[in-house]
Protein backbone atom coordinates (compact mmCIF):
# COMPACT_ATOMS: atom_id res chain seq x y z
CA UNK A 1 0.00 0.00 0.00
CA UNK A 2 1.33 3.41 -1.02
CA UNK A 3 0.35 6.86 0.44
CA UNK A 4 0.71 10.22 -1.15
CA UNK A 5 2.48 13.18 0.75
CA UNK A 6 2.78 16.43 -0.34
CA UNK A 7 6.97 16.52 0.25
CA UNK A 8 8.48 20.49 0.72
CA UNK A 9 11.69 21.63 0.73
CA UNK A 10 14.00 25.12 1.82
CA UNK A 11 17.10 26.58 1.58
CA UNK A 12 19.79 24.25 0.40
CA UNK A 13 17.62 21.06 0.33
CA UNK A 14 15.35 23.12 -2.15
CA UNK A 15 18.43 24.21 -4.27
CA UNK A 16 20.17 20.52 -4.32
CA UNK A 17 16.89 18.55 -5.07
CA UNK A 18 16.14 21.08 -7.64
CA UNK A 19 12.42 22.21 -6.62
CA UNK A 20 10.35 23.67 -4.00
CA UNK A 21 7.67 20.79 -3.61
CA UNK A 22 6.38 17.55 -4.77
CA UNK A 23 3.31 15.17 -4.25
CA UNK A 24 5.35 11.66 -3.89
CA UNK A 25 4.17 8.32 -3.66
CA UNK A 26 5.89 6.55 -0.65
CA UNK A 27 6.05 3.06 -0.62
CA UNK A 28 4.68 0.85 2.10
CA UNK A 29 7.29 0.31 4.50
CA UNK A 30 8.56 3.61 4.81
CA UNK A 31 7.32 4.42 8.33
CA UNK A 32 9.18 7.16 9.87
CA UNK A 33 10.60 10.26 8.82
CA UNK A 34 14.57 9.18 9.04
CA UNK A 35 12.56 6.19 6.07
CA UNK A 36 11.66 8.50 4.05
CA UNK A 37 14.70 10.76 3.77
CA UNK A 38 16.54 7.22 3.28
CA UNK A 39 13.79 6.85 0.58
CA UNK A 40 14.39 10.01 -1.27
CA UNK A 41 18.05 9.87 -1.23
CA UNK A 42 17.89 6.55 -3.28
CA UNK A 43 15.94 8.57 -5.75
CA UNK A 44 18.34 10.02 -7.69
CA UNK A 45 21.34 11.90 -7.87
CA UNK A 46 20.21 15.15 -6.68
CA UNK A 47 17.99 13.64 -3.67
CA UNK A 48 21.42 11.59 -2.61
CA UNK A 49 22.95 14.83 -2.69
CA UNK A 50 20.28 16.70 -0.45
CA UNK A 51 20.14 14.05 2.16
CA UNK A 52 23.79 12.94 2.05
CA UNK A 53 24.22 13.93 5.81
CA UNK A 54 20.26 13.34 7.01
CA UNK A 55 21.58 14.18 10.88
CA UNK A 56 21.84 18.04 9.55
CA UNK A 57 18.26 18.17 8.02
CA UNK A 58 15.17 18.93 9.87
CA UNK A 59 11.66 17.93 9.59
CA UNK A 60 8.56 19.16 10.06
CA UNK A 61 4.97 17.22 9.35
CA UNK A 62 1.94 19.56 9.01
CA UNK A 63 3.86 22.93 9.85
CA UNK A 64 5.26 21.29 13.45
CA UNK A 65 8.41 20.43 13.84
CA UNK A 66 8.95 16.77 14.27
CA UNK A 67 12.49 14.21 15.27
CA UNK A 68 13.40 11.77 12.77
CA UNK A 69 11.11 9.12 14.78
CA UNK A 70 8.29 10.19 14.10
CA UNK A 71 5.61 8.31 12.23
CA UNK A 72 4.55 9.74 8.75
CA UNK A 73 1.47 8.06 9.22
CA UNK A 74 -1.23 10.68 9.61
CA UNK A 75 0.57 13.15 7.79
CA UNK A 76 -0.29 15.41 4.67
CA UNK A 77 2.48 17.31 4.32
CA UNK A 78 6.42 16.95 5.24
CA UNK A 79 9.26 19.55 4.86
CA UNK A 80 12.57 18.87 4.94
CA UNK A 81 15.33 21.39 5.85
CA UNK A 82 18.36 22.60 7.46
CA UNK A 83 19.07 24.25 10.82
CA UNK A 84 17.00 27.56 10.83
CA UNK A 85 18.75 30.73 10.70
CA UNK A 86 16.18 33.40 11.33
CA UNK A 87 15.89 36.17 13.72
CA UNK B 1 -3.86 38.18 32.72
CA UNK B 2 -4.62 38.35 29.41
CA UNK B 3 -2.00 39.61 27.00
CA UNK B 4 -2.33 41.29 23.40
CA UNK B 5 -0.23 39.49 20.69
CA UNK B 6 0.88 40.73 17.36
CA UNK B 7 2.63 37.93 14.65
CA UNK B 8 3.31 39.55 11.27
CA UNK B 9 5.52 37.95 8.46
CA UNK B 10 6.00 40.67 5.79
CA UNK B 11 8.56 41.86 3.40
CA UNK B 12 7.94 45.32 4.01
CA UNK B 13 10.12 46.97 6.34
CA UNK B 14 8.93 48.19 9.97
CA UNK B 15 8.40 51.29 12.69
CA UNK B 16 9.94 49.36 16.27
CA UNK B 17 8.64 52.63 17.85
CA UNK B 18 5.49 52.66 16.66
CA UNK B 19 4.70 48.82 17.12
CA UNK B 20 6.01 49.86 20.82
CA UNK B 21 3.64 52.84 20.83
CA UNK B 22 0.75 50.49 19.81
CA UNK B 23 0.95 48.65 22.70
CA UNK B 24 0.99 50.93 25.74
CA UNK B 25 -0.36 53.89 24.30
CA UNK B 26 -3.58 55.32 26.24
CA UNK B 27 -2.84 52.37 29.20
CA UNK B 28 -1.24 53.62 32.45
CA UNK B 29 -0.15 50.06 34.33
CA UNK B 30 2.54 49.32 31.05
CA UNK B 31 5.57 50.04 33.51
CA UNK B 32 8.31 48.75 31.36
CA UNK B 33 8.58 47.98 27.32
CA UNK B 34 11.35 45.98 26.03
CA UNK B 35 12.44 46.41 21.87
CA UNK B 36 14.89 44.09 20.49
CA UNK B 37 15.77 44.86 16.32
CA UNK B 38 17.78 42.38 14.49
CA UNK B 39 19.73 44.16 11.91
CA UNK B 40 21.15 43.10 8.69
CA UNK B 41 24.79 43.83 8.76
CA UNK B 42 27.51 44.39 6.22
CA UNK B 43 29.36 41.39 6.50
CA UNK B 44 29.15 37.92 7.22
CA UNK B 45 32.26 36.05 8.69
CA UNK B 46 34.58 39.18 8.09
CA UNK B 47 33.58 39.15 4.12
CA UNK B 48 31.46 42.32 3.73
CA UNK B 49 27.80 41.48 1.98
CA UNK B 50 25.59 43.04 -0.80
CA UNK B 51 22.34 42.20 1.07
CA UNK B 52 20.82 38.85 2.41
CA UNK B 53 17.88 37.03 1.67
CA UNK B 54 15.52 35.74 3.80
CA UNK B 55 13.83 32.51 2.79
CA UNK B 56 10.57 31.18 5.07
CA UNK B 57 7.93 28.62 5.51
CA UNK B 58 4.99 30.26 5.16
CA UNK B 59 1.79 29.17 7.30
CA UNK B 60 4.64 27.41 10.10
CA UNK B 61 6.73 30.39 10.08
CA UNK B 62 3.68 32.28 11.62
CA UNK B 63 2.37 29.18 13.61
CA UNK B 64 5.68 28.35 15.22
CA UNK B 65 6.25 32.09 16.59
CA UNK B 66 2.93 32.16 17.89
CA UNK B 67 3.41 29.20 20.04
CA UNK B 68 6.17 31.00 21.53
CA UNK B 69 4.25 33.94 22.24
CA UNK B 70 1.36 32.30 23.97
CA UNK B 71 4.34 30.59 25.93
CA UNK B 72 6.05 33.60 26.39
CA UNK B 73 2.52 35.08 27.87
CA UNK B 74 1.82 31.95 29.62
CA UNK B 75 5.35 32.26 31.56
CA UNK B 76 5.23 36.16 32.58
CA UNK B 77 3.07 38.68 33.33
CA UNK B 78 3.06 40.31 29.93
CA UNK B 79 0.62 43.17 28.23
CA UNK B 80 1.92 42.97 25.07
CA UNK B 81 3.95 41.47 22.54
CA UNK B 82 4.57 42.21 19.05
CA UNK B 83 6.94 40.14 16.71
CA UNK B 84 7.12 40.88 13.35
CA UNK B 85 10.10 39.11 10.85
CA UNK B 86 10.69 40.37 7.73
CA UNK B 87 11.59 37.85 4.68
CA UNK B 88 12.42 38.28 1.37
CA UNK B 89 15.45 40.73 0.24
CA UNK B 90 17.08 43.13 2.72
CA UNK B 91 20.33 45.54 2.42
CA UNK B 92 22.96 46.05 5.06
CA UNK B 93 21.44 48.41 7.75
CA UNK B 94 17.90 47.33 7.01
CA UNK B 95 15.74 45.41 9.69
CA UNK B 96 15.37 42.21 9.78
CA UNK B 97 12.94 41.14 12.38
CA UNK B 98 11.35 42.93 15.72
CA UNK B 99 10.27 41.66 19.18
CA UNK B 100 8.31 44.27 21.16
CA UNK B 101 7.62 42.66 24.96
CA UNK B 102 5.52 45.28 27.68
CA UNK B 103 4.78 44.59 31.00
CA UNK B 104 4.43 46.57 34.38
CA UNK B 105 8.02 45.81 35.52
CA UNK B 106 11.08 45.48 33.45
CA UNK B 107 11.96 42.04 34.59
CA UNK B 108 9.44 40.30 32.83
CA UNK B 109 9.60 42.07 29.59
CA UNK B 110 13.32 41.67 29.29
CA UNK B 111 13.26 38.03 30.30
CA UNK B 112 10.02 37.60 27.15
CA UNK B 113 12.23 39.11 24.90
CA UNK B 114 15.25 37.04 25.48
CA UNK B 115 13.27 34.26 25.50
CA UNK B 116 11.27 34.64 22.38
CA UNK B 117 15.01 35.58 20.54
CA UNK B 118 16.85 32.37 21.74
CA UNK B 119 13.29 30.43 20.03
CA UNK B 120 13.68 32.79 17.16
CA UNK B 121 16.82 32.04 15.98
CA UNK B 122 16.64 28.20 16.38
CA UNK B 123 12.79 26.97 15.63
CA UNK B 124 11.48 29.60 13.11
CA UNK B 125 11.65 28.55 9.87
CA UNK B 126 13.29 30.97 8.31
CA UNK B 127 16.86 30.93 6.28
CA UNK B 128 19.73 33.66 5.44
CA UNK B 129 21.41 33.73 2.12
CA UNK B 130 23.93 35.92 2.12
CA UNK B 131 25.35 37.87 -1.42
CA UNK B 132 29.05 38.08 -1.28
CA UNK B 133 31.58 38.58 -3.91
CA UNK B 134 32.00 34.79 -4.88
CA UNK B 135 28.62 34.14 -4.85
CA UNK B 136 25.52 33.32 -2.32
CA UNK B 137 25.91 31.22 0.42
CA UNK B 138 23.48 30.01 3.08
CA UNK B 139 24.49 31.35 6.26
CA UNK B 140 24.77 28.40 8.82
CA UNK B 141 23.19 27.78 12.34
CA UNK B 142 25.53 28.55 15.02
CA UNK B 143 25.95 25.89 18.05
CA UNK B 144 25.74 29.09 20.55
CA UNK B 145 21.88 29.59 19.00
CA UNK B 146 21.08 26.01 20.48
CA UNK B 147 22.91 26.69 23.75
CA UNK B 148 20.76 30.17 24.21
CA UNK B 149 17.42 28.14 23.61
CA UNK B 150 18.69 25.47 26.28
CA UNK B 151 18.64 28.11 28.80
CA UNK B 152 15.20 28.25 28.92
CA UNK B 153 14.02 24.44 29.87
CA UNK B 154 13.45 22.83 32.91
CA UNK B 155 17.50 22.57 33.70
CA UNK B 156 18.15 25.88 32.61
CA UNK B 157 19.27 28.52 34.57
CA UNK B 158 16.64 31.45 34.06
CA UNK B 159 13.74 29.18 35.34
CA UNK B 160 14.48 31.31 38.92
CA UNK B 161 14.12 34.30 37.00
CA UNK B 162 10.19 33.22 36.37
Amino acid sequence: MSKTLKVRYFAWVRERVGKPDEDVQVPAGVVTVGDLMTWLASRGEEYAHAFENPKVIRAAIDRAHVKPQASIGGAAEIAFFPPMTGG
Amino acid sequence: MSTITNVRIQSEPFDVAAEASKLTRGRTDAGAVVTFTGICRGDENGEPIAALTLEHYPGMAETEIERHVAEAAARWPLIGITVIHRYGRILPGDDIMMVVTVSSHRAAAFAAADFLMDYLKTRAPFWKQVEKADGKIWVEAKAADDEAAGRWTSSGKHQAAE
